[in-house]
């Protein structure tokens, strides 16, 4: 499918992404130049506040955005899952250089027509509105300008937090290894970052040079600047307008009792999330998807009470949550998280769906083939040559890597590349890395020629799918019971491994899939 | 002078001043007055001290001892707004505010007192005219686009627009070129002739000061060594007089304004 085809195509949804995302960028941009300008000018007049206070704001801006979000889910008021904590999150970015540039700005006013000002008798006052901030205006625009760029990139991580924006095109085209979809939030997101940036700086532009121009060149660059000031201006306003109207919309979804169902960002989390939704809805309930909530944040959304509930793996909850070394019998495994999640989070493990989605070696077939490999100790030989790739997850988990290589005697050519599960596919395929340790329901197995290698030293432990649930949903969720009671057992493998595949490698739209397999099964 | 000999405009009485991280005083033990209509010259190099006893004129300094008045008040009793509203000021390049135009510039004062806007574009007309600017060329114009000599007319013209009986001059002519310098002072002497101010001029130029003061005060290192009139400074016996008077005689001066003017 070309890009213009897709385009066409996802136009309404690129429109409500699009316009999520100006919306997080305005609101997120209006209340740091709210704060910062305030705080800027009144760290030239306590010096003594200048550096702490500056410290702290660069300290925020390197923090690393996920964990920022991360950091902000449990957390009351501010925190939670959506715009709210996308628009703390990029406040606290934003704030540093609108800080620092008021401070540079205003400092930087030549002493002596401050002078010249209070010896005019101007009121402490009047020199700030008159004088200091007029002759600072185009430093501390270029500072909003660098917030406003950080501001819209930063925003197209806020789809973890299930802000939406641009970041959900990106997250999903990752997952699903589809350029397109990639292109589709990552040019817009540009694109606007681009216009952003030329738009203030024509505005900086035309304070910067107020001193020298003729009144003729002033009226010009004023036009152009009114112009561009406008056209900013209109595209806001249009993304204030809509973005009010998707907020009143919400409200009043959220006066009718609705659901909030979560996942993980992967495409099988994603349409585990999806059939839980869709069968939910089918029962007339209303239902709030926050999928690909990235990394710990469905664990830390589920017990802050901001989703009701998600799909989960047995194993990664024994051993990555509940902190147990890693064990291999599959009914040990599942007993024990529910006991402890009920007992220590007041939270519910529903049947296994039947399906176990294990870490998978995989290798490239045609390597496999060549090299007549069946089981990762046929490989440990080879493995001297080569590079493997990972996922964080599996780098740093109990039964991930460190356990791994030591059960199988295992030696790399080099460090293992740690990066984002969803690249490891492609990394593979396109022979980058020439191992990794996938997830054994991976649609894109085959439709990559990858090769998984058997366990045969049976190291991985079992990692059964499961919904987990807050016990204090039930109550107000009747449908749930009877919903999770038709999916136990309900999903085998190959059929997991299917739904897996018509997203990732045939491209469908998760809740077709999803609908599809579920009129097909007779859920609905 | 006499009449008014009983009411000076300005009076230091024994003010000291240092800054509270430096060690050294800036101005010790200054006592003089300053007489209505008349411009006293303070003549110093720098460092002497002139600045700052301009400073403590208008309150951008308060004395750490003794007093400065004005119009028989003590500056630590004035509200420093209405006080300096009451003064003009003129520094080196005119301090003008680079985003301003010249109407703006000269007009600020008067707009912060409030007067109306046809008083302010009269008056800044007017002023305008008086510092030797054609009003319609200039008015709408940014100081970046005007001369040093231009620039420093409209600090003038800007200094002198709300009618504050007293003047303070910071080195104004300091920055220009001898030829223009020499213009703008034949002028300041018209000017300050015409509307009879007050004013105190700061300037380390010998020549300036012989010029353009009724009396001039040598300072010297905080101090007030003398206080005479260009005419008895010039018979002055003090060391540091006779060094300025030495480099007068590098190039000889002809003191002819001087005695025009007495």
């Amino acid at each position: 499918m070309s890009f213009w085809h897709f385009l066409q195509q996802n136009w309404p949804e690129l429109l409500q992404h699009l316009r999520e995302h100006l919306w997080l960028v305005f609101i997120s941009t209006v209340i740091s130049v709210a704060i910062g300008i305030p705080t800027g000018i009144l760290l030239t007049r306590k010096k003594s506040l200048r550096s702490p206070v500056l410290g702290i704001a660069n300290v925020m801006q390197t923090i690393p955005s996920l964990a920022l979000f991360g950091f902000l889910i449990p957390l009351p008021f501010i925190g939670g899952i959506g715009a709210r904590t996308a628009i703390v999150a990029l406040v606290l970015y934003s704030l540093l250089p609108i800080i620092r540039n008021t401070v540079t700005g205003i400092l930087g006013v030549d002493a002596n027509v401050r002078e010249a000002a209070v010896a005019m008798g101007m009121t402490g006052r009047q020199v700030l509105w008159q004088v200091e901030l007029p002759l600072a205006m185009s430093v501390i625009i270029t500072g909003v300008r660098v917030a406003l760029v950080i501001a819209i990139g930063v925003t197209t991580i806020a789809a973890a937090v299930g802000a939406g924006g641009l970041g959900v095109f990106i997250f999903r085209g990752i997952r699903q290894f589809d350029n397109n979809l990639l292109l589709a939030g990552a040019v817009p997101a540009a694109l606007l970052a681009l216009i952003a940036d030329f738009g203030l700086g024509r505005l900086e532009g035309r304070f910067s040079a107020v001193r020298r121009q003729t009144t003729a060149t002033a009226a010009r660059r004023k036009g152009f600047a009114v112009a561009a000031i406008t056209a900013i201006t209109v595209a806001l306003v249009t993304g204030i307008y809509l973005g009010s109207r998707d907020s009143r919309s919400h409200t009043a979804q959220s006066q009718k009792a609705h659901v909030v169902v979560g996942s993980k960002d992967f495409t099988e989390s994603a349409l585990l999330g999806e059939i839980v939704a869709q069968m939910l809805e089918a029962r007339g309930m209303t239902v709030e998807r926050n999928f690909e909530l990235g990394g710990n944040l469905p664990h830390d959304a589920l017990l802050a009470g901001k989703i009701d509930l998600y799909p989960e793996y047995t194993g990664t909850a024994y051993t990555a949550i509940l902190k147990h070394p890693p064990v291999t019998d599959p009914r040990t495994v599942y007993e024990q998280v529910k006991k402890e999640y009920d007992e220590k989070f007041n939270v519910a493990v529903s049947d296994p769906l039947g399906f176990d989605n294990t870490f998978a070696i995989l290798v490239r077939g045609g390597e496999a083939r060549r090299l007549q490999l069946k089981t990762i100790s046929d490989a440990v030989p080879y493995a001297r040559n080569w590079r493997a790739g990972f996922g964080q997850d599996f780098m740093s988990r109990a039964d991930g890597y460190p356990g791994f290589v030591k059960a199988y005697g295992l030696k790399f050519a080099e460090q293992p590349r740690e990066m984002d599960l969803a690249l490891t596919y492609i990394a593979l395929a396109s022979d980058k890395v020439d191992l990794i340790a996938g997830n054994s329901t991976e649609g894109r197995i085959a439709a990559l020629d990858l090769f998984q290698l058997e366990d045969d030293r049976h190291y991985f432990p079992p990692y059964e799918a499961v919904y987990l649930v807050r016990n204090d949903s039930w109550s107000r969720l009747p449908a749930l019971s009877e919903v999770l009671g038709k999916l136990a057992h309900a999903i085998p493998t190959e059929e997991m491994r299917q739904l897996n595949y018509e997203v990732d490698a045939n491209k469908r739209g998760q809740a077709e899939v999803v609908r599809d397999w579920l009129k097909r099964k007779g859920l609905l | 002078m006499s009449e008014s000999a009983d009411n000076p405009l300005v009076e230091f009485r024994d003010v000291n001043f240092s800054h509270a991280a430096a060690s050294a005083p800036i101005i010790s033990h200054l006592t003089f007055a300053v007489q209505q209509g008349e411009t006293l010259v303070m003549l110093g190099e720098s460092g002497s001290g002139k600045t700052t006893a301009l400073k403590l004129i208008n309150r951008l300094l308060l004395p750490n001892s003794g007093q400065v008045l004005v119009e028989n008040k003590p500056t630590a009793e004035w509200d420093p707004i209405r006080l300096r509203r009451r003064t003009g000021y003129v520094i080196q390049e005119g301090g003008l505010f680079p985003h301003f135009t010249v109407e703006k510039n000269v007009g600020l004062v008067p707009a912060l007192e409030r007067w109306g806007e046809d008083k302010i574009k009269n008056r800044v007309d007017e002023l305008l005219s008086i510092v030797g600017l054609e009003p319609n060329e200039f008015a709408g114009r940014y100081p970046g686009e005007l001369s040093g000599g231009q620039r420093q007319r409209v600090g003038v013209a800007r200094a002198l627009a709300a009618e504050p009986p007293l003047l303070l001059l910071d080195e104004p002519f300091g920055a220009l070129d001898p030829l223009t310098r020499a213009s703008l002072q034949k002028e300041f002497i018209d000017i300050s002739k015409r509307l009879k101010k007050t004013a105190v001029f700061v300037t380390h130029d010998v020549r300036e000061a012989l010029l353009l003061g009724s009396r001039i005060g040598l300072m010297h290192k905080g101090e007030l060594l003398l206080l005479e009139t260009p005419e008895n400074f010039l018979k002055s016996k003090n060391k540091q007089a006779l060094a300025y008077k030495e480099t007068l005689a590098l190039a000889p001066f002809n003191p002819d304004p001087v005695e025009e003017r007495a």
